[in-house]
């Protein structure tokens, strides 16, 4: 499946109340509901824009504020591949991994919206295909891969009985 | 090499010793789930299997961020919290009870040197009574509801120090706007924050959990204080755990140190959309106000309705303001009707709504029209987080909204010196 780089207008310090406004995760429940009005109060639009299989380019401090879990959710249902971020609030970062949404740390200035990125979290690349440009990642804790190739949390918590840290 | 109180804390809780940058699975004291986050607790507690609660005494849930129910969505939510509580014999606090971080520590669920977890972001506010607190999101709560336990990362921390005498007419709202301004919303990203200086020491509790309950808006996991003797007695008097008090060692390692002395700072208020766009009330006269709102997990106690009262009575406020007010719990409903705080709100014009998070979050009670301005004691001032994204939100201390409600325009409160506490 090819990914292609859905880039936020705004870049730095995007919170939870932008990804989901609390007028709908307070009374939506479905998902896949929420992914309809993801980061509607900053660009009203942006939703109608996903495919499915996109990576989301942000900047600096992404998902701070609010610990919703409804943020990554919809994102994911929103068919989010991945995001790639300068960096991330620590609650959204847990919850991403959690419910098994993979976050990627590096720079993303070089990334314009609609490129065609490839990610490799084991070797820790990411390639902009049309740009030949090649970026080292922050590798990501041994932790996190482990919940990501359960499916999240929940399928860790079960397969092992509790955390396997190492 | 010595230990900071994060440090110490997970530590104390890990039973092996850590130190910034490890990793490891802790035992949790105390874990809750509030109406925004608990019906995805509910749904990830049955998909682990779960068949019960680790320990039913150290879970609540707080119905406090949309209570009583606007709408039907709400309501289904409240009814799923009802009856999970039923189903596992779990405590819970009803719509009325008031905001979460008030009833936490306030009903005695928390006590010095705990480690404790809650599905909401401002989860670190009992940093100011030694608690190592967090904020986390529904399923990490979950796997804590079933098996006690979560993984952590240790913190690094930046040692703060406060000092100066507070002057008139500006409190510890004023002092965590003023720092966030200085250490910006992403200046603390995963560190601890200790705050210390003859002003925290000054304060009383109340003050204290203000500043605490900031330190998410700086990216901070937790902003956290000694336990002095003023904290054990605010303890011992609302909880019967024995108070573990966790003190950080003379040679602890900070990842940075930072001074504010504040016997010069006037009050503060952050304007629209970032809570570290802060500026000085006094420079913001010519900002029209439609709403104020005084209360929150923030600034919704007792002391604070005491000095937004104080500046109101006996006047009313500006023609065409609204004016609500949410005090945190019941308790402090009882308290401030007792001393005759309630009777000035309604006599100069507020509305005063149920013990909850009232209109913080933008579910009801005083959603803003398109190009409106509030002023508010909350903790955020996001985009829409009123509820619309066409209005514009003010964070300030209780004094400052009171005196703008009084005026109609945003106010440095010592402009009503008389007035001030």
């Amino acid at each position: 499946m090819k990914h292609f780089a859905r880039r936020l207008k705004v870049q730095d310090n995007v919170n939870t109340d932008y990804v989901i406004s609390g007028r709908y995760k307070f009374k939506i429940q479905d998902p896949k509901e929420l992914a309809k009005h993801i980061f509607e109060d900053i660009d009203s639009d942006f939703a109608a824009r996903v495919t499915s299989g996109d990576i989301l380019v942000a900047g600096e401090n992404f998902g701070c504020g609010s610990s919703r879990e409804q943020a990554p959710q919809a994102l994911k249902s929103a068919g989010f591949h991945a995001i790639v971020a300068k960096s991330y609030a620590r609650i959204f970062y847990r919850n991403a991994f959690n419910i098994g949404l993979m976050l990627v740390e590096c720079d993303t200035d070089f990334i314009d919206d609609g490129d065609e990125l490839e990610l490799d979290i084991d070797k820790g690349k990411l390639r902009d295909v049309g740009k030949g440009l090649v970026l080292d990642t922050k590798p990501v804790p041994k932790l996190m891969k482990k919940l990501l190739e359960d499916g999240g949390v929940v399928g860790h918590f079960k397969k092992y009985g509790g955390f396997q840290l190492e | 090499m010595g230990k900071t109180i994060a440090e110490k804390i997970l530590s104390n809780h890990a039973g092996r010793d850590l130190k910034a940058g490890d990793i490891a699975v802790c035992d949790v004291d105390f874990c809750f789930g509030q109406d925004g986050t608990s019906s995805i607790i509910i749904d990830s507690f049955r998909k682990l299997g779960a068949k019960k609660a680790f320990d039913k005494s150290k879970f609540t849930m707080v119905i406090d961020h949309s209570a009583p129910s606007p709408n039907m969505g709400v309501s289904a939510i409240h009814k799923k919290m009802r009856d999970f509580a039923k189903e596992f014999d779990l405590g819970m606090y009803d719509i009325g009870c008031g905001v979460c971080h008030q009833l936490v520590p306030q009903k005695g669920h928390v006590t010095c040197g705990d480690l404790v977890l809650g599905a909401d972001s401002h989860t670190c506010t009992y940093g100011a009574i030694n608690v190592f607190s967090t904020g986390v999101g529904s399923t990490d709560l979950a796997i804590t509801l079933a098996s006690g336990k979560n993984w952590f990362k240790v913190p690094e921390t930046i040692r703060v120090a406060v000092t100066g005498k507070l002057p008139k007419g500006v409190s510890s709202k004023d002092i965590i706007l003023h720092i966030a301004k200085d250490i910006g919303s992403n200046g603390a990203t995963y560190r601890s924050v200790e705050f210390y200086g003859d002003t925290i020491s000054n304060m009383s509790v109340d003050a204290r959990l203000t500043i605490s309950n900031m330190a998410v808006e700086i990216g901070a996991k937790v902003g956290l204080m000694e336990a002095d003797e003023k904290t054990l007695k605010w303890v011992r008097e609302h909880s019967k755990k024995e108070p573990n008090p966790v003190k950080a060692d003379p040679d602890a390692r900070y990842v940075a140190v930072k001074r504010y002395d504040i016997s010069k700072l006037v009050p503060q208020v952050a304007k629209p959309h970032a809570v570290d766009n802060v500026a000085d009330a006094a420079s913001l006269t010519g900002i029209k106000i439609d709403q104020a709102f005084v209360g929150t997990c923030t600034n919704g106690r007792l002391e604070d309705l005491e000095v937004a009262a104080k500046i109101l009575k006996g006047k009313i406020i500006a023609p065409g303001i609204k004016f609500v007010v949410a005090p945190a719990s019941t308790e402090i409903f009882l308290a401030a009707s007792k001393k005759g705080i309630i009777e000035t709100f309604v006599k100069s014009g507020c509305m005063v709504v149920a013990p909850g998070c009232g209109p913080c979050v933008g579910t009801h009670n005083g959603v803003l029209a398109d190009g409106e301005v509030a002023i508010s004691t909350a903790n955020r001032n996001f985009k829409g987080r009123m509820g619309n994204p066409n209005s514009f939100i003010y964070l300030a201390s209780p004094a400052t909204v009171a005196a703008s409600a009084l005026t109609g325009r945003i106010t440095d409160p010592r402009e009503f010196k008389a007035r001030l506490s």
